[in-house]
């Protein structure tokens, strides 16, 4: 074999090692191809999850010692507002992230034409999705100013006062989603734009013989071969929408009065803030998010493997 | 096609339609227009109330002003600090552990294949007070170094995912054949399969630029000083010192923006290529 020269760091040592190295090249040569990525990955994934559990039944400022809580943290949390306050904020932001699936859809049937110019409009339309969130919420504060804010002086214009949006708390999650809408909307809009280009000409055309359009057209023939593209933008939004915390922060910073948190902003608030480092606190807010997220992500996963089996 | 193609419609709906898009996308780009305008605008424009109009003059000086009265090119350079050898490490790791999981039938495949997916969907804040707790004890707190080494580390599991599905996509033969000649492994992986794999590193690499740049989550908990935060955070502290200087909170903006933004109009293909992967895949 000409291949045992280019493993210095396995075989080469002693020949007794080579010739195991050999005999068994194909069964361990995953494990080296995959050392470096577990080992960094159970380092820095793995292990925190299960260290941020194991954190939520304790006490701990992040620099004393630790004091076993057992379930206080969570019982702490039933009776916490803010904490009810946030998921509330996580529940609303969920259902109406969705709306960027076919917001995307829509723009995306909108840009699919073959007009002169359109790989720039379509690449424009893109644009919020790759500027930062942080720029993003910056942009959007100053849009929503109050007095000189661009929608302000809409609003005011259209009914007579303007709506501090950020500084309202009847307004401000809505207000921090509709930014959140703009980038997300881009994302859905380009995963659509790829399926759509991938969408089966001849079963348009044949279809179109039979008299399909429109809404029919799109509902029966487009969006079942489309479903690799909605499956994704789904994926992506839900967990966008539950991991939201970059538009929080700088919008707002959890306020008014703690009005536009959500979990993932107050765990943060909780564990590291000025306000004081609860970190055992913390922990089992994120915990409760993690719960959250594993419903979804399980069922993900589970759509995936189906997928993988299939093939 | 879907829906039917303009040049086949009435000449009128045609005329509409190529109106309707310029207007759609001011539109949709009102509030970028809006900021990149505020921040050319002289302040006495502002102090004046002309929030609207077009600047009285161009203000470029903005932007000499973001550059010489803050850190914002340190947190540039920072941010370029980070970024690049983020891409570098979880683009090196994920080829190996994507070839891995791509090429060999082993019982833990799934299951690891899963737990890469699967990890790259939890919430960041569960791993927070670990991650931190783990940077700290080692030294690497409010680090360049300390904040790039978790972004390989989590960004992998995305970057494994793309790179073995990409992998699944050549053709299995040439390897296969390799095998019967008796290449060893690790030549069928470095003179096969890498060259092959030039598409998805390039469509990964600027992806991962684009994430890492834009992240401040992590930049906001792993590093507190003005000589290691990137500039997501960095303009976040500017933002509290600016209050009320608009001009200059959109100069700011402006530039932290630009890096990703050359690199979307740069390598538009590749880009897209890496989002869209498995959007198409039946």
């Amino acid at each position: 074999m000409t291949g045992s020269a280019t493993t210095p760091a396995i075989a080469g040592t002693q020949s007794d090692n080579r010739g195991i190295w050999k005999r068994n090249q194909r069964a361990l040569a995953p494990w080296v191809f995959l050392a470096p990525g577990i080992f960094m990955f159970a380092l820095y994934v793995i292990y925190p999850i299960i260290a941020s559990m194991w954190l939520s039944f304790y006490d701990w400022d992040g620099l004393g010692a630790k004091t076993w809580l057992g379930l206080d943290n969570y019982v702490e949390l039933l009776d916490d507002d803010a904490f009810y306050t946030s998921l509330y904020n996580n529940i609303i932001w969920l259902v109406l992230y969705m709306l960027a699936v076919p917001a995307g859809l829509f723009i995306a049937l909108f840009l699919n034409q073959t007009v002169m110019g359109i790989r720039i409009y379509k690449s424009l339309f893109f644009f919020p999705f790759v500027i930062s969130q942080v720029v993003v919420g910056l942009i959007f504060a100053w849009f929503y100013a109050p007095n000189f804010g661009l929608f302000y002086n809409l609003i005011e214009w259209i009914t007579g006062t303007g709506i501090a949006v950020l500084a309202d708390d009847r307004y401000v999650t809505y207000g921090i989603i509709a930014a959140g809408l703009w980038p997300q909307i881009a994302y859905c809009m380009i995963l659509y734009l790829t399926g759509l280009n991938n969408v089966a000409p001849d079963q348009v055309e044949a279809a179109r013989l039979d008299g399909a359009k429109g809404f029919r057209m799109l509902w029966h023939v487009i969006l079942p071969q489309l479903r690799p593209a909605t499956f994704i933008a789904i994926v992506v939004t839900v967990i966008g929408a539950l991991r939201s915390f970059d538009l929080v922060s700088i919008m707002t910073d959890g306020g008014p009065y703690g009005s536009s948190r959500v979990l993932s902003f107050y765990m943060y608030e909780q564990a590291l803030s000025e306000y004081g480092f609860r970190m055992g606190y913390g922990a089992a807010i994120a915990v409760v998010l993690f719960a959250i997220m594993m419903i979804f992500i399980s069922f993900f996963i589970w759509k995936m493997v189906r997928d993988e089996r299939g093939m | 096609m879907f829906p039917r193609p303009i040049e086949n419609t009435a000449p009128a709906t045609q005329v509409l339609y190529k109106l309707a898009l310029p207007v759609a996308l001011i539109l949709w780009l009102l509030p970028l227009l809006g900021v990149a305008m505020t921040s050319l605008k002289p302040s006495s424009d502002l102090a004046q109330g002309n929030y609207f109009g077009l600047p009285s003059y161009l203000a470029f000086s903005n932007y000499a002003d973001v550059f010489n009265n803050s850190p914002i090119g340190q947190y540039i350079l920072n941010s370029f600090k980070v970024t690049i050898p983020t891409v570098i490490g979880a683009v090196a790791i994920s080829c190996l552990s994507g070839f891995a999981l791509a090429v060999y039938r082993f019982r833990m495949n799934l299951v690891l294949f899963f737990l890469f997916v699967a990890g790259n969907f939890v919430p960041f804040q569960i791993l927070m007070v670990p991650v931190r707790d783990l940077t700290v004890s080692t030294g690497l707190y409010n680090t360049i170094t300390g904040l790039a080494l978790f972004h390989i580390a989590f960004q992998s599991g995305f970057c494994t995912l793309f790179m073995r599905n990409f992998i699944k996509g050549l053709p299995f033969e040439l390897i296969e054949s390799a095998r019967v000649e008796g290449v060893s492994e690790f030549r069928i992986f470095w003179y096969i399969v890498l060259p092959l794999m030039r598409p998805a590193i390039a469509a990964l690499s600027v992806l991962v630029f684009t994430f890492i740049w834009n992240d401040y989550f992590w930049a906001t908990v792993l590093t507190t000083s003005a000589e290691t935060q990137p500039v997501t955070a960095g303009l976040y502290s500017l933002n509290g010192q600016w209050i009320a200087q608009w001009q200059l909170v959109s100069a700011g903006s402006i530039i932290a923006a630009m890096p990703p933004v050359l690199m979307f109009f740069l390598m538009q293909k590749h880009f897209i290529a890496g989002l869209t992967l498995g959007a198409t895949k039946g």
